[in-house]
């Protein structure tokens, strides 16, 4: 990397400008200002373009080792692009990406010293486990000592070892995506991404490869990239996450306080699943319009908002088909679907919101709950909801309280 | 783009270089003899577009040209279904599935003159086996030096034997690409065999059959050296394609600017009736 | 519709079966009644998709029989047992109008067009694809093109059963929600039979009155989504339902009383009989608690998810989870376990062995 700092480096003539030995050196670090000190991949005002659709628009991030960073969005949100993006497979239409400071943006993915786990199990067919791990370390001209070393290793972590011998196709899938990790992990790169490893995998082998995944990485010092679409695997992840939606990232920080605190309508939607309840509220002074029946008393920020006309949302298991303490909101809603999982029972039901000029208008929500209900579909039930857990957006989207 | 890396651009010389001896010089030379004439020692005269006139009104080329699209169009309604039809038939799996691709392979692997001779042998009415079987043993009238229809039963059999196999194996490849669910779903909607083939098969092989049309297309309006081989164009001129008849104009007769002329006017149809039927076979796929 | 029985089935791929092991079903028997939404739930290679083919008879059992109300259709082929089948990945008729792959299965029968209008009518005005009938199927997005694989199961009105193998496989996660849900009111609504094959136990509890959960081709448990997660009748049942799944801690008995390490725990009632071999203590992390006194251990990782904190705990070396309310305890802190008495199961080989104290009292 120190080839391309001379002629790439956004620092080249200044005086701060870090050498290599001293970038990881904590002392220096710290006295350098804050936005040079970082060993993080940045993405500076990067865009994609494909023909006259725009599949990146206008984004910045500091991705950063130490923790997970998960790219949250449905598919198509761009999630994939953007790794591709970072990894060089793809151009960019305009921006930086710079690593540790050091601007890779012209830098063919061999050179940038990345790893890449796919959704589909990508090993190469005709080699051994032990090959395929040892692959990318012997492209780099390691000694073979040391590429035993460290394949020992990382096959120790990912339970391989009883199988080094034996063939992709020999192996199970999660096998299979475990070598690939392997790989990842052995190469010991600057940047791994993982693009939905797990999708591919049983639920049971999701969720136990799921657990082991930011041990594995944990330590190594490499910047971890992981893209999903599921919200509860980015709260299971922890570290930090990236809402994506239309090819923009609309919030990114850390994973359990943007699901708290959903900064606008679309994170609030993309960051929840079951998906979240939605409804046009009027607000007059205090009180809380819903449809012709239901109002509430407002308290804390949202009764301070202007008057008027605003989104709420509400996640499932804060509307409850019994009143309690914080549920105190009662709605009445016509049952369509009902659902029981073991432990949780849920229910769909029409929210009226009153009449409109094209007829009465509803709301289709869900309430989630703990135990089991007894709901008739088709009849009216009672719910109840804690207006404490409402969101509250402006019309424009954005979070109002 | 200024991410993008310059060099790729070297590695991609070698291969212009290549195009532009191989096709773009030969091109130019052509265009230039076609409008012009000459009589030898390099001598030439301005001829202007005379040459595009006169062929496009003469008789022979009109023959030819005739002769080459009933070629043809034989071809590709013999080649095409029948093609499909031992694709379908063909395992999908198992220990015959190699044993019939290799087989199906063989007959794209001897080059076209070895072809033409082969053929020309195995038809001699004396000493041919064809030949010899269909005249002293069935008593059947067969001699294609003679006889215009059995020259073009000939040729258009050889063609048949030589490249079916093309449009085989890429009917197989797009019919071995269909997921069992497709046909399980199929069965269970009560779909007859016809219904499989119309609804399922065809469409998922739709793409490897327009290249394969494509490919027969223009091989077979090209075909120059196994008919020449085995009729040389007779009896007569009775299976004078356009490329023979081009040949015979300017390695015959030494007439280089009507044969440039003609061959120009040949790459345009040529081009044409590809442009054509990529068209019409792709058009549903642009909604 | 109908109701369907499965009598002693057993398949093997192998032409010449030896021991059990090369069956890929073991002796199945079960009863599924007419109208019921079932589930059959297992891990990759469970035999369940074996299972699947076999009642729709794309696959021919090397013994046994399979009777739709009470009529053997062992050796009918898929288009003569009146089913439907939704796959994995949707099947779709690319060159068709999305109302003519709907008529489809219905015009393959003979039936008069006004028949078929009406039937393809009523069946997309239920999966709300009214609006694209006109439209070539080819250009639908996933979740749509499997809504029309669904459609051409239930457009006609004679099916004996629906059968869904994974069909949620390649729906993005939040269409996921709603495909689920319509299936579940299209079931609602129709009353058909319905089969449902998947891995995914949220999937499988959520749709089926009853789940069959397999494991290496056999039946381990046949319930209601409550009774699998409230009294799972092996362990595998307990830690493939429920996420995370139910804790299993190693015991040892002693005179009725159940002892992990040296702490003794409570079980939900007596255990009948005298067991012999491994025996084990069954939790579920929802009935878990945090307490002043219970089994120390200590907190090796917690996990917000959002909606409950999801901490992990080992005690004498082995990891037992607790689902708890609100902020859960600090990494590394020294903490108690309370468990609910009665959802407190002791399994023994692996098999459910203690009763509830309600229950055996009545026996006694």
């Amino acid at each position: 990397m120190a080839k391309f700092r001379g002629s790439f480096s956004p620092y080249a003539d200044t005086e701060t400008c870090p050498t290599p030995a001293l970038i990881k050196g904590q002392a220096v670090r710290s006295q350098l200002p804050e936005s040079q000190i970082t060993m993080a991949l940045e993405l500076r005002n990067v865009t994609k373009r494909v023909g006259a659709i725009e599949h990146i628009k206008d984004t910045s991030l500091v991705l950063e080792p130490g923790h997970f960073n998960v790219l949250l969005g449905a598919t198509g949100s761009g999630k994939t692009s953007l790794i591709k993006l970072m990894a060089g497979l793809d151009p960019m239409a305009s921006g930086q990406v710079l690593m540790e400071g050091e601007d890779i943006s012209r830098l063919s993915t061999q050179k940038r010293n990345i790893s890449l786990v796919h959704q589909f199990f990508i090993n190469y067919p005709h080699m051994t486990v032990y090959e395929n791990i040892a692959s990318p370390l012997k492209v780099a001209g390691m000694a073979k000592s040391e590429i035993e070393d460290r394949v020992a290793e990382a096959a120790a972590i990912l339970q391989l070892k009883p199988m080094l011998h034996r063939r992709p196709h020999e192996l199970s899938g999660g096998q299979q995506q475990r070598c690939a990790l392997a790989r990842a992990i052995a190469k010991e790169s600057r940047a791994v991404f993982l693009d939905e490893p797990l999708a591919n995998l049983d639920y049971k082998l999701r969720e136990e490869l799921r657990d082991q995944l930011p041990e594995l990485f944990a330590g190594r010092g490499a910047v971890v990239v992981y893209a999903t679409s599921e919200p509860e695997e980015a709260l299971l992840l922890g570290g930090r996450t990236a809402l994506m939606r239309d090819g923009r990232v609309s919030q990114f920080g850390t994973t359990a306080k943007i699901y708290r605190d959903p900064g606008n309508l679309d994170a609030a939607r993309v960051f929840s699943d079951p998906p979240i309840n939605t409804a046009t509220v009027t607000k007059e002074g205090t009180t809380a319009r819903l449809g012709p029946d239901v109002q509430w008393q407002l308290d804390g920020a949202a009764a301070g908002l202007r008057d008027g006309s605003y989104s709420i949302a509400i996640r499932p298991y804060h509307v409850l088909p019994s009143a309690s303490e914080k549920a105190s909101v009662r709605l009445d809603g016509r049952v369509q679907v009902t659902e029981l999982s073991g432990s949780e029972s849920s229910a769909h039901f029409d929210l009226g919101l009153g009449g409109t000029a094209g007829g009465e208008a509803q709301a289709n929500w869900v309430s989630l709950s703990a135990g089991v209900h007894p709901y008739k579909i088709g009849e009216m039930h009672d719910f109840y909801m804690d207006p404490s857990a409402c969101y509250f957006f402006a019309p424009d989207g954005s979070r109002a309280a | 783009m200024k991410t993008e890396n310059q060099k790729a651009w070297f590695f991609v010389l070698p291969v212009l270089v290549l195009v532009a001896f191989n096709a773009l010089i030969p091109m130019m030379t052509v265009v230039n003899y076609s409008v012009q004439e000459t009589f030898g020692d390099n001598v030439f005269f301005w001829q202007g577009l005379d040459w595009f006139e006169q062929i496009l009104r003469s008789d022979r080329f009109h023959a030819a040209l005739g002769r080459q699209f009933l070629f043809t169009f034989l071809i590709l309604i013999i080649e095409v279904p029948l093609g499909i039809i031992i694709a379908l038939s063909m395992p999908r799996k198992g220990f015959w599935v190699p044993v019939c691709l290799v087989t199906m392979a063989l007959p794209m692997l001897i080059p076209w003159n070895v072809v033409g001779a082969m053929w020309n042998i195995f038809t001699l009415p004396d000493i041919g086996l064809l030949g010899y079987f269909l005249n002293h043993v069935l008593g059947i009238s067969y001699d294609m030096t003679q006889n215009p229809l059995a020259a073009w039963v000939t040729i258009v059999t050889m063609d048949v034997w030589h490249w079916t196999s093309l449009v085989v194996l890429l009917a197989y490849a797009g019919l071995v690409s269909i997921p069992d669910a497709y046909y399980q779903a199929a069965k269970i909607d009560g779909a007859s065999n016809w219904a499989v083939f119309r609804f399922i098969q065809l469409p998922k092989m739709k793409t490897v059959l327009t290249i394969a049309i494509l490919l027969r297309f223009m091989d077979s309006f090209n075909i120059y050296t196994e008919p020449f081989v085995l009729t040389g164009g007779g009896p007569g001129n009775s299976t004078t394609l356009l490329s023979i008849d081009l040949v015979k104009i300017a390695l015959g007769q030494f007439d280089l600017g009507p044969a440039a002329a003609m061959s120009l006017i040949y790459f345009a149809i040529t081009l044409l009736v590809s442009w054509l039927f990529y068209t019409l076979m792709t058009k549903d796929d642009l909604n | 519709m109908a109701k369907i029985t499965l009598s002693k089935l057993r398949h093997s791929y192998m032409p010449a079966p030896q021991s059990p092991s090369d069956y890929a079903l073991k002796e199945i028997d079960l009863d599924w009644s007419d109208g019921g939404a079932y589930a059959l739930l297992g891990p990759s290679g469970c035999g369940k998709s074996t299972l699947l083919n076999i009642i729709s008879g794309l696959l021919v059992p090397s013994e046994g029989q399979i009777l739709f109300d009470g009529k053997d259709v062992t050796g009918l082929p898929p288009d003569q047992r009146n089913i439907a089948q939704v796959f994995q990945f949707p099947v779709i008729y690319d060159t068709m109008t999305v109302y003519d792959n709907l008529a489809f299965p219905l015009r393959n029968r003979g039936r008069d067009e006004d028949t078929v209008r009406d039937r393809v009518m009523a069946i997309a005005e239920m999966l709300e694809v009214t609006g694209m009938l006109g439209q070539k199927a080819a250009g639908l997005s996933p979740d749509n093109k499997q809504k029309i694989s669904m459609g051409r199961g239930l457009v006609r009105e004679d099916v004996n059963v629906v059968m869904f193998d994974e069909p949620l496989t390649v729906i993005d996660p939040h269409l996921k929600w709603k495909l689920r849900s319509k299936l579940k009111e299209l079931h609602q609504r129709v009353q058909a039979t319905m089969i449902y094959v998947t891995h995914d136990q949220t999937e499988a509890l959520t749709f089926a009155d009853q789940v069959v959960v397999m494991q290496d081709g056999e039946v381990v448990q046949i319930g209601t989504p409550v009774e699998l997660f409230e009294r799972p009748a092996h362990t595998f049942v307990g830690h493939f339902i429920g996420s995370p799944g139910m804790n299993i801690l190693p015991c040892s008995l002693q005179s009725g009383t159940a002892l992990f390490g040296d702490q003794a725990i409570a079980l939900e009632g007596p255990i009948p009989g005298q067991p012999e071999g491994k025996t084990e203590v069954g939790i579920r992390p929802e009935f878990v608690s945090l307490a002043n006194s219970g089994l120390p251990a200590t907190v090796t990782k917690v996990s917000d998810v959002g909606r409950h904190t999801v901490v992990e705990c080992s005690a004498n070396g082995t990891r037992i989870n607790a689902i708890v309310e609100g902020a859960g305890p600090e990494k590394g802190a020294a903490v108690h376990l309370d468990f609910r008495r009665d959802q407190t199961r002791l399994y023994v080989e692996g098999w459910l062995a203690s009763t509830p104290e309600t229950a055996a009292e009545t026996v006694r």
